[in-house]
């Protein structure tokens, strides 16, 4: 288990995306209305679509190619679509602000 | 390290799984696919319609090289697996190839079934299986003239349709007393066997193949009563056999097919099997749909992702031969349990059966209108009780739309209608019935038709008003799913309640979703910016990525750049810098687009506010919901033709109106003379110079669906063309629904309307003040992302040093 710190809660404006890279693997962070921070894979299952750059509602995020619709908690692809992408765990730091990703080894591998 | 998948087989129902796989977890796999046959995976169904010229090969392509390429498949085409060794988990191909697997696939398909007579082996006997037996059909029909087919099933009669579209004379020899006996009823067989006789075929029922005559080429078949028939090419098609060679060297548990559990796994652990070659409680289907089926449940299997197991599958069949419509599906001969409904019209060539045991519908066969055949089957499949409406489900209902005989209700059920998103008729009739939906957008939202470059949307429209009558079009339905209320509601109230964020709208218009989707968010943002030009502050995060980027997203994730080029007029010294800029960012690119500029392509996003600041030109906006171009010609300038002076009439508008927020695109153009070089009649907005003066066309479009535009006016000085499409592009901003383009919208509003709100002085006066006001809020988003930090930095990488702790 690795923990990578990859941003600051600052660097991503609310509703929004911002990719990052983290043991060799493209990360899309995105900042919920809650103020939860989530982690997923930043490729479309469809067609690599890069997620960090879709419109966020609620736990979901739209992929900017072709609007497939995709929870950034679990990373199921909604209907009529189907799909998952990887979803990270994240620590984000109360008193600093800073977002870390939790990398499993097994994924390290994928990415490297 | 990814674990490695191997399929063996590249057809229809492997390569299908391995689709499944990639879309449930594309990572998760390395993929590697053995294909006997030297081509990309298509679609074999279609090869009857090739060999009957309805389809060329490319045509039938399902994924080209490319789709293997792009999903790090290494693929061996024209390579056969000939061993698996199970215990070392290692597969070996006829070129010498061995390679390791965590998982290995069979799906090898069937082998077509060749009559063991004597002779079956000279030139000129051949199988219909492959492209090759497509080719040697093809070559055949242009050296010779008799052709056999050997088989009245699906096969023979499509193989025997194909024959005749290839001027050949064409017999069908079959060994039952009626054709397609496997699927019909003697009824339906007779009336398909006279219709098939009109388009010229022979047969010869209850015939018994002998033997093959000839020397080194069959010249004729010989029957087992000593009868003949002269042949120059025999087609067999008499059935297929299970290709289990590869499984059974492997010590692989198979019976007639390789035998399967309801996990597609076979009894050796790591080895599945799917498709023809595979056998599922003791059956070995020969369709595609079973096939399909199969491929989903083993890619969850293999994806370790829960799901339904594989039961088996009911079966229906349709002839695919363009004319005759056949359909049969379950059980289509009648017994003591069964009671049946049956409509025989021999007028009209019509015969429709379908059989019903304890009020369930358990078979159909029908002939001459296939219309009920999607409805039947459900009915079949769901096991759904029809006591009481036995009658009208063969008699009534589909009799009125019978009637209509529209174009879409003679397409058949698995016409394309989404070319995108590969949607059948079949699959929307189904969706509309099954779902109860009644608008396009819920055909979208089910099936995806039309969600691509939209089209289809008005076959979609008439399929639906086909399946529904009427009412379809009609209902009146929400600006997206989170909302049952219309544009001109939710305007309505952000103007009278003074809402000035999507959030409070939402909140107060009470919407399903509370943060909206990707339909209504950039919507509400728009008709609040609208509405409310100084309260509202444009929500980035609402806004479709090309917008909040100010950039054209690509396929891969780059953008492309399009600085403004008024009018289409450039100087050396702009054309110079653009250069510069393309070198200096080493531009993958460089196009002149359809609008009279450059477009810069392949840019990194973290590239652009750089770039945007050596271009020092403002934004084209070629992204945006906004004014684009304005084309023009050239003109009274040079032009011995032109009238008025195009360029700059073309270049005050687009400095004029640029950057402006519209419901839709905008693109204009400005012509100098009727000759209209600038294609001025199929803009939103277009000018064309006459001889005192200038004519002003709206609501022209030359993009998915033409439009010719209409005049709206005709003025004389260059200040009133400034004056009315000022107001008619304020009037369109206030009236429009969102994403909706001049065109449709004057369709939709009708032009008169347009005419008389712009009619007065006072009330264009009134429109070109507030259109003023809106454009002196703007600025230009490039410079915006140049100078402002905390727009820039939201383009460029996160500076936060990585730190990793283990
Ligand atoms: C670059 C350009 C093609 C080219 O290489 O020439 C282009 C490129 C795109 N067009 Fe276009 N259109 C381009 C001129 C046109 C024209 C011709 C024209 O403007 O004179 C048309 C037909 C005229 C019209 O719109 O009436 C045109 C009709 C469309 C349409 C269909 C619109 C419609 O109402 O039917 C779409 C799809 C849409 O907007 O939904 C579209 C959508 C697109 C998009 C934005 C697709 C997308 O959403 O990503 C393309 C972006 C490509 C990319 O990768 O960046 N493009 N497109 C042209 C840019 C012009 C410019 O300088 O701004
Ligand atoms: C002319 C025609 C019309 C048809 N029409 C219809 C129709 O209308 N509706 C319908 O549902 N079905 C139809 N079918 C049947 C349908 O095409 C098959 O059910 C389907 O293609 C079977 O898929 P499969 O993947 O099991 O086998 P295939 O598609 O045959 O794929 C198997 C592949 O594996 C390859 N292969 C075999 N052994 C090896 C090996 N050892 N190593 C490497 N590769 C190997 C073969 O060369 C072949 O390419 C039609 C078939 C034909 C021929
Ligand atoms: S540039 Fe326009 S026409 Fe060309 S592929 Fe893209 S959307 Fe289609
Ligand atoms: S790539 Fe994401 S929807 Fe197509």
């Amino acid at each position: 288990m690795e923990r990578i710190i990859v941003a600051r809660v600052d660097d991503i404006p609310m509703l929004r995306g911002r990719s990052v890279m983290a043991g060799g693997i493209e990360i899309a962070l995105f900042r919920l209305s809650n103020g939860d921070i989530k982690a997923i894979e930043n490729s479309c299952p469809h067609k690599q679509g890069k997620l960090s750059e879709g419109i966020v509602c609620d736990n979901h995020v739209f992929c900017p190619l072709h609007d497939w619709k995709i929870n950034v908690s679990d990373g199921m692809v909604q209907s009529p679509d189907e799909g998952c992408v990887h979803t990270f765990d994240v620590e984000v730091d109360s008193t600093t602000g800073e977002i870390a990703i939790l990398l499993e080894d097994r994924l390290r591998e994928i990415g490297a | 390290m990814k674990k490695k998948l191997v399929l063996i087989g590249n057809g229809m129902a492997g390569v299908r799984c391995i689709e499944q796989v990639i879309k449930l977890n594309p990572n998760k796999f390395e993929i590697i696919i053995f294909g006997s046959e030297p081509h990309p995976n298509y679609n074999r169904i279609m090869l009857s319609s090739v060999l009957a010229g309805d389809a060329e090969m490319k045509d039938i392509v399902i994924n080209d090289w490319d789709w293997y390429k792009e999903n790090n498949i290494s693929f061996y085409p024209g390579e056969t697996v000939v061993s698996i060794d199970t215990s070392k988990q290692t597969i070996s191909s006829d070129k010498n190839r061995t390679i390791g697997y965590d998982e290995v696939i069979i799906a090898t398909g069937s082998l077509p079934f060749m009559l063991p007579i004597p002779g079956a082996d000279k030139e000129g006997v051949i199988a219909f299986r492959d492209i090759k037996d497509c080719e040697s059909m093809v070559d055949a029909s242009k050296k010779y003239k008799k052709a056999i087919v050997i088989g009245g099933g699906l096969l023979g009669l499509e193989a025997a349709r194909g024959l005749l579209n290839l001027k050949m004379d064409v017999t069908v020899v079959h060994i039952a007393s009626y054709l397609m006996e496997r699927q019909l009823d003697e009824t339906a067989a007779r009336m398909l066997q006279r219709e098939l006789e009109g388009q010229g075929m022979r047969f010869l029922l209850e015939k018994n193949s002998d033997s093959v005559i000839g020397r080194k080429r069959v010249s004729a078949l010989r029957f087992k009563d000593g009868s003949e028939e002269p042949a120059d090419l025999i087609v067999m098609a008499v059935g297929i056999k299970p290709n289990i060679e590869v499984a059974k060297l492997a010590g692989v548990g198979i019976n007639r097919g390789i035998v399967v559990n309801d996990m597609l796994e076979t009894d050796i652990p790591h080895v599945y099997a799917v498709g023809e070659c595979a056998e599922h409680r003791g059956v070995a289907y020969g369709l595609v749909a079973p096939l399909y089926d199969q491929g989903a449940v083993l890619a969850r299997n293999l994806c370790g992702i829960e799901g339904e197991t594989y039961q088996g599958s009911i079966l229906s069949t349709k002839l695919k031969i363009s004319g005759v419509d056949v359909f049969s599906a379950g059980q289509f001969t009648d017994d003591a349990s069964t009671r049946s409904v049956r409509v025989q019209d021999d007028f009209t060539g019509i015969y429709k059966k379908v059989l019903i045991r304890e009020g369930k519908i358990v078979g159909a066969v029908l002939f001459g209108d296939n219309t009920d055949s999607s409805y039947l089957f459900k009915l079949i499949r769901t096991g759904e009780d029809v006591t009481g409406r036995e009658k009208t489900i063969v008699l009534g209902e589909s009799g009125g739309t019978k009637a209509g005989g529209t174009s879409v209700a003679e397409m058949p059920d698995d016409e394309q209608i989404c070319g995108c998103n590969g949607v059948s008729k079949g699959t929307i009739v189904r969706a509309i019935k099954e779902r109860g939906l009644n608008s396009v957008e819920g055909v979208r939202a089910c099936t995806k038709a039309s969600g691509g470059c939209g089209t289809c949307k008005p076959v979609v429209a008439e399929i639906l008003k086909y399946v529904l009558g009427d009412e379809a079009a009609e209902e009146k339905s929400g600006i997206c799913t989170c909302t049952e209320l219309g544009r001109d509601e939710i305007v309505a109230a952000i103007r009278s309640m003074e809402l000035s964020t999507s959030k409070e709208v939402r909140n107060v218009l009470d919407w399903k979703n509370p943060e909206g989707c990707s339909k209504c968010r950039p919507a509400l943002n728009y008709y609040l910016g609208m509405a409310r030009p100084e309260e509202h502050t444009d929500e980035r995060e609402s806004r479709f990525v090309n917008e909040r980027n100010h950039a054209n997203i690509q396929k891969d994730g780059t953008y492309s750049v399009v600085p403004r080029i008024y009018g289409g007029v450039t100087s050396p010294k702009e054309l110079k810098r653009i250069a510069e800029v393309a070198e200096k960012y080493d531009v993958p690119l460089v196009k002149i687009t359809g609008g009279q500029r450059l477009d810069l392509f392949g840019v990194k996003k973290e590239d652009l506010p750089s770039m945007w600041e050596d271009l020092d030109m403002p934004s084209g906006y070629a992204y945006g919901k906004a004014l684009r171009t304005v084309k023009t010609c050239v003109g009274s300038t040079f032009c011995r033709f032109g009238t008025q002076d195009a360029m700059g009439m073309g270049i005050q508008l687009e400095k004029k109106f640029e950057r402006l927020n519209t419901p839709a695109k905008v693109k204009m153009a400005v012509s100098g003379c009727p000759r209209n070089c600038a294609e001025a009649t199929i803009k939103d907005v277009g000018v064309v110079a006459v001889d005192n003066g200038w004519e002003i066309y709206v609501a022209g479009n030359g993009g998915a669906k033409v439009r010719e535009s209409d005049l709206l006016v005709k003025v004389k000085t260059d200040e009133e063309v400034m004056e009315y499409s000022a107001a008619y592009l304020q009037y369109y901003r206030e009236n429009a629904n969102y994403n909706e383009r001049t065109a449709p919208w004057v369709e939709r509003v009708g032009l008169d309307t347009i005419k008389s709100a712009l009619e007065t002085p006072e009330q264009r006066k009134a429109l070109v003040e507030r259109i003023d006001h809106a454009l002196s809020l703007l600025v230009d988003p490039w410079k915006e992302a140049v100078e402002e930090k905390t727009v820039r930095s939201l383009y460029e990488a996160i500076p936060v040093p990585v730190s990793v702790q283990s």
